[in-house]
């Protein structure tokens, strides 16, 4: 890994992958766990983005937070787009266990099995769960 | 092996912070580096030396800064997740209109890229969380 990497020349690029598996609201990780991808784009780095269990709970559309008087942050994932950061994978069966489909969804994704999801995981340099 | 931690969780209500120590000293014990530990979500409490455990008790914040003295390592709390759980240094405080502050000998604040940065530097990035 870092041993065939130079610093010196400024160009280290690394493969990041930031796993959700929480849902968006009734815990912090979620919205916290968006700031770190936001601010990892100013980093140049192969930024992925993983939805797994309730984390794909994440990207549903119409979500209205009014009455949990919690910000809706869920546009925010809209925006990934203009950050470059346009890896978004999500669990099939995480989806299907939940009674979501694809058409639930805000954002355009790949969904993919868990072993599909394992292998994009093994491929990382550095991989962060939320 | 250069080693960075990240820290997700707060002191006594959660074993990953005493994991994440556990597994430094006994990384440092066998010759790798940890270059530096970022504290994010309920984590950054691990930071404030206002704690007063039980005396018959680990002390998980002095337990920090000693290791980090001992082995300079940057330890490294969240500024956004820090101020939303009241968490401030001498600065902050002061920049904030706070009468207080509670930052721990050995840690210090600093923003979200200093954990994109430590996943880009070390050859390992290990997250201790839920």
């Amino acid at each position: 890994m870092s041993d065939d990497m130079d610093f010196e020349e400024g160009g280290t690029i690394k493969k990041f992958m930031f796993v959700n598996r929480k849902a968006p609201y009734g815990t912090i990780y979620a919205l916290e766990g968006l700031e770190v991808v936001l601010i990892s784009a100013a980093f140049d780095q192969d930024v992925s983005l993983a939805f797994v269990d309730d984390g794909v709970f994440q990207l549903v559309k119409g979500q209205k937070t009014d009455g949990v008087e919690m910000k809706n942050f869920s546009p925010t994932y809209r925006a990934l787009e203009g950050y470059d950061i346009e890896k978004l994978y999500v669990d099939r069966e995480s989806l299907e266990a939940r009674g979501l489909t694809e058409d639930d969804l805000l954002v355009d994704v790949q969904v993919m099995s868990a072993a599909e999801m394992g292998d994009m995981m093994a491929q990382q340099d550095v991989v962060i769960s939320f | 092996m250069k080693f960075a931690i990240m820290v997700s969780e707060g002191p006594y209500t959660h074993q990953a912070t005493d994991s994440a120590y556990q597994f430094a000293k006994a990384a440092i014990a066998k010759g790798h580096e940890i270059t530096r530990v970022f504290f994010y979500h309920d984590g950054v409490n691990n930071g404030t030396r206002l704690t007063v455990p039980p005396q018959d008790d680990r002390h998980v914040v002095n337990r920090w800064s000693e290791i980090a003295t001992q082995n300079n390592i940057d330890l490294v709390i969240c500024i956004a997740a820090a101020q939303r759980r009241g968490l401030l240094d001498e600065n902050e405080a002061k920049r904030q209109g706070k009468d207080a502050n509670n930052i721990a000998p050995g840690f210090r604040i600093s923003g979200l890229g200093q954990l994109v940065e430590a996943g880009i530097q070390s050859d390992r990035l290990v997250v201790f969380g839920d």
